[in-house]
């Protein structure tokens, strides 16, 4: 239930964002997330924006996975 | 998924399953709290990838799992009522209540409507100003944001035909409860999206109270395997700590403006969930400067306790004591098609889950 998908905003007018989930485009509410910009990636959850997905952080933890070492 | 892809490298799964192989050395009882985590666990396989000593148990995540059947009961007799419309997720539909389901109420004519979204509901309400819209509010801190600030918005506009029949719950609560209960959990896998909105002060306790680590987790493989090895490897040191391994999404203190509007909209009231009864202020419902808005309040609905079908378990299994094969009922008279059990309705209720991507190996 708590199911939510990546998109990118597209456009912002008001309270709603038009944004793209691969390709499909939908609007969602903006009224649970200030400071978004056009290019921000975010979650959505039932309609709504919920979190910004942060890039840096995302390669972070990648970069975290690749030097990870347990010696036996 | 596209800019994602590389959480699903098969060389890092590789790899980080090699790293909890090596450092895992004692049995360990891992436990989810999220139905997202149930299917995506499951989907993708992972028990299969871990050292037999990991076990990973599903605890009280799927909403639609806990809800009491006499929720439904109320949602049924709503929507018997002269110009009412029930609006609610799709999640809710096939549960069974003493008399049936919400979708058995629609095939009987009553006027229930499937919704992606509040907004939805409250759009009908301003569309529709000679019926009752009655919305029903189910979900953790994930979902209950966008009930909250549609609850603000009709307060706002002064639309006077809405209203939230709420069964929202707070994730904590259970967690807690599912320790003091003494049932044998060495780590916590912490639902990622109900982290992204609560920030992850919601689980010191647990971390400090009952010494259990807990790790905020996101969803894809890679994901779930770093939560794992980062709980593995607090065990193996005794040092249960909390972490965040979904650090894209989840920041410690949380969306705050989606805090900010459900503390506006809702007070926390004492809550019974399937398999731990009642817990104390874990469930949400409209504060009294929001009453009108309050279906429970402005409405006269009978009340009425039932139990769970004879012979199902499923409150056991959301506290992680017995597993859906465990079950007589499991795959015999309650499967997906028709099912008995709450955990069975929902495609992230854990023996739903099971019966798509165990039972049938």
């Amino acid at each position: 239930m708590c199911l939510s998908i990546p998109a990118e905003v597209i456009t912002l007018k008001d309270d709603t964002a038009l944004v793209s989930v691969n390709g499909l485009e939908v609007n969602v509410s903006t009224l649970l997330l200030d400071n978004l910009k056009t290019g921000d990636y975010v979650l959505i959850h039932s309609g709504f924006a919920i979190e910004i997905i942060d890039s840096e952080e995302a390669e972070k933890t990648l970069s975290v996975i690749r030097h990870m070492r347990i010696s036996k | 998924m596209g800019r994602f892809d590389a959480y699903h490298s098969k060389v890092l799964c590789d790899h980080l399953c090699e790293q909890i192989h090596r450092l895992a050395k004692r049995p360990l009882r891992l436990m989810e709290v999220c139905g997202g985590h149930t299917m995506a666990i499951r989907k993708h396989g992972i028990p299969s990838l871990l050292p037999d000593i990991i076990s990973l148990l599903s605890g009280p995540g799927c909403p639609v799992c806990v809800t009491s059947p006499s929720f439904i009961d109320q949602a049924i007799y709503l929507a018997g009522q002269s110009n009412m419309i029930i609006c609610t997720y799709g999640d809710l539909l096939r549960v069974k209540g003493s008399n049936g389901s919400l979708e058995m109420a629609r095939t009987e004519g009553k006027n229930v409507r499937v919704i992606f979204s509040a907004l939805e509901a409250l759009e009908m309400a301003r569309r529709e100003p000679e019926k009752m819209i009655i919305f029903l509010g189910i979900g953790f801190e994930t979902t209950a944001p966008a009930t909250a600030a549609v609850i603000i918005q009709a307060k706002k506009h002064a639309i006077r035909n809405f209203f939230v029949l709420s069964a929202h719950k707070l994730m904590a609560p259970a967690m807690e409860a599912i320790v003091s209960n003494d049932i044998p959990i060495n780590g916590y896998i912490c639902p990622g999206h109900v982290s992204a909105i609560t920030g992850t002060s919601i689980y010191k306790k647990i971390v400090e109270d009952f010494r259990i680590g807990c790790v905020v987790s996101g969803f894809e493989p890679l994901d779930l395997l770093q939560t794992i090895f980062m709980l593995v490897r607090q065990a193996e040191t005794d040092r249960p700590a909390l972490d965040i391994q979904y650090s894209r999404v989840v920041k410690p203190w949380g969306n705050q403006k989606a805090i900010a509007l459900m503390e506006e909209a809702f007070e926390t009231v004492d809550d019974w969930w399937r398999g731990l009864g009642i817990l104390n202020a874990s469930g949400l419902k409209p504060k009294a400067s929001y009453h009108e808005f309050d279906a429970a309040e402005v409405f006269q609905i009978p009340a009425n306790n039932i139990s769970d079908p004879e012979g199902c378990i499923c409150g056991e299994i959301l506290k992680g004591l017995q597993l859906p094969v465990d079950c007589r009922l499991f795959g015999k008279s309650c499967t997906p098609e028709n099912p008995e059990g709450a955990c069975m309705v929902s495609s992230e209720g854990s023996c739903q889950t099971y019966y798509h991507y165990e039972h049938r190996r």
